[in-house]
């Protein structure tokens, strides 16, 4: 039974003087409890929004509209009054946001921030809320907790701001976290630790966890499930391992060739995807990836293609899919992805069958 | 802390200075002088030579800067050439009525325009939103003598439900300490005293709040749709606290900065513009005192209104920036 089950969400952005932006359209996925589902996608694909969505923290004005189910534990968080999303915000479900330093109140303590939301949920007041936020700024790895507690945003560095914000994120043992691009703003040896410390949170507490990013390396080193979206639309859903070793959406296979390999021969071009995600066909006219694919044919166009269910935990949404090992593999053997360390002759090899015969097309 | 004030009100002293300088020659070059207001038009030239002479006029203006400022050093303003009374005393009771009426208006300006501000920004774009942002501009147009006079006509002379002139009821016998009448009479334990002056502030406040409720309408209203596009504020709303949590320590907090700056700025404003208020109901305050001193060329009367007004400017602004501070931990005064 799944923890969060989300059917067909859509947001529509109409404003008046403006063209009318469907920037999520019709995202099914769902999360198991304790399970980390990774919301993967460029920029612009719909990924924040869809989380916005299920947080109920987009503007609530004329002109937003927000369809489909997102059944939390039985109940549409979608349909559920304000009140009781306010609830269930914080302690049921909560968020980590992109960047740390606008995410945190710069004219309140630390301190204040983490007990706010014990206040809130937990009924902690006092010194027994005080010793419970040094706790959690502990956990998640902040030196010194009680004097940080007393400290502003700005005295932080960047990474304790993140750890921050996971603290209060964690602060209530939700049973859904979403982390929407948590270390995006942050340098990289940073990274590594604020991921490292998510895996281990989550690993601990059995919390599961959405994680948003647009970097396919955040993704094989943390995701069991991977929805891959193109338009506000999932259009590949798979478990880690197969989605690096055998993917079968062409956006799929873009999108991992669009990584640098130390084992790409040298001088090897990347081979990014040509357009950008402003290139759509509504989805209503066929398929919306088909004015930047390689692998085009003429039944792309003239309606949305259909779900492909392989087999379980595995379905694409493609008229003419990859064929299954044509994709740039991974040695399965790693299991790490497609980052720096991993790889071996054999995968280079593999990739570069695929990828000629793609640009033929292009060009033809 | 401490030595940020001390600076401050050391930094108060060159500038006060250069105002004196500045204003002391611009005023005396004026054409025209108080012998033309105490003559009239007729006077011979001797006449008027002789009282310039009797107000030390006819001296360099170099000796007359030299006596005003030794005087001013002993916070001797000196004495009035048109009611030969001593300039401080003449202060003394004429400016605790404006002091108690610009307060009043200010208060009034603050709690009617931060919710009103905050309202319209939460309701961005509907109908309380334009209600306050065109009444916002009604406010700031429509001139301050004319809404006294509407005001006065429809709730002191047709409703009869405010006193139509002047700062206490005449049949009321106040024992006076400060010439604040408000808190003359609670310092005095005469309640009905201090009410029957509250009472009197009511329309003149009103009136004179209209442009600061205006402008504090605006700001608050600008500042509070910035910061609602904030990411801190989605971080508030994702821990799911409550509405009021919200709005009070993290929407208003952090909106208040550019408020408080404005309300220091209007301040100022409100003390010298009082005249006009002062004027309609009959308003015992400095602004007519002062406004005649302008025609008469009361020069003592004027250097020391002027050295007041700035004195208080620039109190009210260190306060601001105090406030400042103690709002966001990123402005540390030192």
């Amino acid at each position: 039974m799944a923890l969060l089950e989300v059917e067909e969400l859509s947001v529509t952005f109409r404003q008046r003087g403006r063209r009318t932006v469907r920037a999520v359209d019709g995202v099914s996925f769902s999360v198991d409890a304790g399970e980390v589902v990774g919301l993967v996608g460029e920029s612009g694909c719909g990924k924040s929004v869809t989380s916005l969505a299920i947080m109920g923290l987009l503007p609530r004005q004329a002109g937003v509209t927000v369809e489909g189910r997102a059944d939390f534990d039985g109940t549409d968080l979608l349909r559920v009054d304000r009140r009781t999303m306010r609830d269930i915000r914080g302690r049921d479900i909560a968020m980590i946001f992109q960047d740390p330093l606008s995410s945190l109140n710069p004219v309140l303590p630390i301190g204040r921030q983490v007990t706010e939301v014990l206040a809130r949920h937990r009924g902690l007041s006092g010194e027994a809320a005080r010793r419970e936020a040094a706790e959690l700024l502990d956990r998640v790895g902040i030196p010194d907790p009680t004097r940080r507690l007393r400290e502003y945003p700005h005295q932080l560095s960047g990474g304790m701001r993140q750890r921050a914000l996971i603290a209060i994120a964690v602060a209530c043992r939700p049973r859904l976290l979403i982390a929407d691009e948590p270390t995006t703003a942050l340098d990289v040896t940073i990274q590594a630790q604020i991921l490292e410390l998510l895996k281990e949170l989550v690993r601990d507490s059995g919390t599961a966890l959405i994680m948003i990013t647009h970097d396919l390396g955040v993704v094989a080193g943390m995701c069991d499930t991977v929805n891959v979206l193109y338009a506000g639309r999932v259009v590949e859903t798979a478990r880690r391992r197969p989605l690096f070793t055998e993917p079968r959406h062409p956006y799929t296979v873009g999108l991992l060739n669009s990584i640098p390999r130390l084992d790409g021969g040298r001088g090897e071009r990347l081979s990014p995807i040509p357009g950008s995600v402003r290139d759509v066909l509504p989805w209503a006219d066929g398929c919306a990836f088909a004015p930047r694919c390689s692998r085009q044919v003429p039944s792309c166009v003239g309606g949305p293609p259909a779900l492909v269910l392989t087999h379980t935990d595995r379905s694409y949404r493609c008229v003419n899919p990859v064929p299954p090992a044509a994709g740039p593999a991974t040695p399965a053997d790693s299991g790490t992805a497609p980052a720096p360390t991993a790889g071996g002759s054999a995968a280079g090899e593999t990739r570069t069958t695929a990828v000629p015969a793609a640009r033929e097309e292009e060009s033809a | 802390m401490f030595r940020f004030i001390v600076r401050r009100l050391l930094q108060l002293v060159p500038a006060l200075f250069g105002l004196s300088v500045l204003l002391f020659i611009w005023l005396h070059k004026l054409p025209g002088g108080p012998e033309s207001a105490i003559l009239g038009e007729r006077a011979t030239p001797e006449m008027r030579a002789a009282i310039r002479e009797n107000l030390g006029l006819d001296e360099p203006i170099l000796v007359q800067y030299g006596r005003f400022m030794r005087r001013l050093i002993r916070l001797d303003l000196g004495t009035s050439i048109s009611t030969k009374r001593e300039v401080t005393t003449e202060f003394l009771e004429r400016f605790p009525g404006t002091v108690e009426l610009a307060l009043t208006a200010m208060l009034i300006a603050v709690a009617l325009g931060i919710p009103l501000g905050y309202l319209a920004a939460r309701r961005r774009g509907r109908f309380l939103d334009h209600v306050s942002v065109a009444g916002s501009l009604v406010g700031v147009c429509v001139p301050v003598f004319f809404l006294a006079y509407v005001l006065k006509a429809i709730f002191a002379e047709h409703l009869h439900l405010f006193p139509s002139s002047g700062r206490q009821d005449p049949t009321i016998n106040a024992t006076r300490v400060t010439n604040f009448f408000v808190l003359d009479g609670l310092l005095t334990r005469e309640w009905d005293a201090a009410a029957d002056a509250l009472w009197h502030l009511v329309l003149p406040g009103l009136a004179l709040a209209s442009i600061p409720l205006a402008v504090i309408v605006r700001i608050t209203r600008a500042s509070v749709l910035e910061v609602l596009g904030e990411d801190y504020i989605r971080t508030a709303e994702a821990k799911g606290l409550t509405e009021r949590v919200v709005r009070n320590r993290h929407v208003l907090r952090n909106a208040m900065l550019p408020v408080s700056t404005t309300i220091g700025l209007l301040t100022g404003g409100l003390l010298s513009g009082a005249v006009l208020t002062e004027t309609v109901f009959a308003f015992s305050g400095i602004g007519a005192f002062v406004a005649d001193s302008i025609s008469h060329r009361d020069y003592p009367v004027l250097m020391g209104f002027i050295m007041i007004i700035a004195v208080i400017f620039v109190l009210v602004n260190l306060i601001v920036d105090i406030s400042y501070s103690l709002i966001d931990p990123r402005v540390r005064v030192r």
